[in-house]
């Protein structure tokens, strides 16, 4: 692990009034603001926190960075992510652990292998590193995944991004947060967004829960707690609350060298760097923010992971935790301008939020400085689901939303 | 694991229950009538309150009927449940 410097970032109190100010010091929160003054020299900025730097889903998450999405539109914006964080460490200065150990997705039947093949195809004609392996490819890439043909649900194949990878999810909320800070950004934490000042089509300030802020501009990226902000300005989104549950073993010997994800028996592992397995499964069904989930749906996932991987059979669950997911009805993100004209909405990444953070924080950045979206974020708009242009992620984003 | 008490069978695990979203969701009365707009909200706009939700379930591993609940997204404590023909509480 890398010794940290002996400060990250600055904590001021808030100014009377900043040009931009961003609800929502997680991931995607601190890479805007990183990118509005980095791309676009914007450095009057607040990043507004409700409890601690990137202490909601950028704590609770796996950490799975890819880009084997299907549609075009998906494609766009999380492999322009991916080559960020390809240079990312250079670009922070600072070690986020990037390690590029690839992603296997497993097929289960006739379709999974179809629907797979289609997807790698899909994903070269898009410039994406992607290919179709046999299960006896699988049993080289990743040796403990059981590939016998006698299980409830047999390894067929599964496609293979070897680009793909895991990085230190607190480092890169740290990274992103060390630079904005240094750059003039000031990231305050315990400032909870509580109601918006409206004049006409605008929002003037945010009051928080450090008094009244004013603002040229009010970027939404809260993620989970979408909902309860924009019930406030009176602008219905259509996204769903979920509490998403993930969970690590004790420290083991370095076994799984790569990811292995599985849509069907519904579980996904990676080993962290220090040797935790890391897993997690879909989100619990019901609406929920009490950032738990329920016991059966971690109970399925221990079953999965244990025939897919019998070497597990003895390791030690150690800790499990629940992140709030938002849910767009077609599995894809919302991100750029809203009915206001200087409201901007970055939310409903569902489970996947964690690998779009620096191309999502570039992108949201552009759409904030212009005015207009940048051209990865355009396909995401919250007019989509008006127009009908829907960017239906399901099931080809390889996990469960 | 917490008990979902079915308006029929009584208290059952959770695991026997299947979600089914936000109740009180009314089919437009003139389909005819609606412009984009408004079958966009009626299609993919559903309520996400952090607090008091009414909304439905069904006992899928037991009697099959659905029925609508009220409950609370941050405790996930139910607060009531009630069949479908029932008025719903009124939510704060």
């Amino acid at each position: 692990m890398p010794e940290h410097p002996d400060f990250l970032w600055r904590s001021p109190e808030p100014k009377k009034s900043y040009d931009v100010v961003i609800v929502g010091g997680g991931g995607h929160g601190l890479a805007t603001a990183h990118y509005l003054a980095q791309n676009h020299g914007i450095t009057n900025v607040a990043v507004l926190e409700k409890g601690w730097l990137a202490g909601g889903n950028m704590a609770r998450n796996t950490t799975l960075i890819r880009s084997n999405y299907l549609w075009d539109e998906s494609a766009g914006i999380y492999e322009h992510s991916l080559k960020l964080w390809e240079g990312l460490e250079e670009d922070l200065g600072y070690p986020i652990l990037f390690s590029q150990r690839g992603v296997l997705n497993l097929a289960h039947t006739l379709q999974d292998v179809r629907d797979s093949v289609r997807r790698v195809e899909a994903n070269r004609l898009n410039g994406i590193d992607a290919e179709w392996v046999e299960p006896d490819e699988v049993r080289k890439i990743c040796p403990i995944v059981n590939t016998s043909s006698d299980i409830r649900y047999p390894v067929l194949g599964a496609t293979y991004q070897p680009r793909a990878g895991i990085a230190k999810h607190d480092y890169v909320a740290w990274g992103f947060a060390r630079r904005a800070s240094e750059a003039g950004v000031d990231l305050i934490q315990d400032c909870e967004v509580t109601d918006f000042l409206r004049e006409g089509n605008r929002v003037v300030g945010v009051r928080t829960t450090k008094g009244d802020i004013a603002c040229g501009q009010v970027a939404l990226a809260s993620a989970g707690s979408t909902s309860v902000l924009t019930d406030k300005l009176g602008l219905r989104v259509p996204i769903q609350s979920h509490p998403l549950q993930a969970l690590v073993s004790e420290l083991l010997e370095p076994v799984h060298p790569t990811i292995v994800m599985s849509n069907a028996v519904h579980v996904y592992v990676s080993q962290a760097h220090k040797g935790e397995l890391v897993m997690g499964a879909g989100v619990d069904s019901y609406n929920g923010y009490g950032q738990r989930g329920a016991f059966h749906i971690i109970e399925r996932q221990m079953a999965a992971a244990v025939e897919l991987f019998p070497v597990f059979a003895r390791a030690h669950l150690l800790r499990t935790w629940g992140g709030i997911v938002d849910v767009t009805p077609d599995a894809s993100p919302i991100v750029g301008k809203t009915p206001y004209d200087n409201v901007y909405l970055n939310c409903g990444w569902g489970t996947g939020g964690f690998k779009a953070t620096p191309g999502v924080g570039w992108t949201f950045a552009h759409t904030i400085a212009h005015d207009a979206p940048h051209e990865y974020n355009a396909p995401f708009t919250l007019d989509r689901f008006v127009t009908g242009r829907l960017v239906d992620e399901h099931g080809a984003a390889a996990v469960a939303h | 694991m917490q008990l979902i008490e079915c308006p029929w069978c009584g208290p059952r695990e959770e695991v026997e229950f299947h979600y089914g979203g936000q109740a009180h969701v009314a089919y437009p009365a003139e389909p005819a009538a609606l412009d984009d707009r408004e079958w966009a909200e009626y299609l993919f706009f559903r309520d996400n309150p952090k607090g008091l939700f009414r909304e439905r379930w069904s006992h899928a591993a037991g009697c099959r009927r659905w029925f609508n609940a009220e409950r609370d997204t941050v405790t996930y404590q139910f607060t009531r449940v009630y069949t479908a023909q029932e008025k719903g509480p009124v939510v704060r």
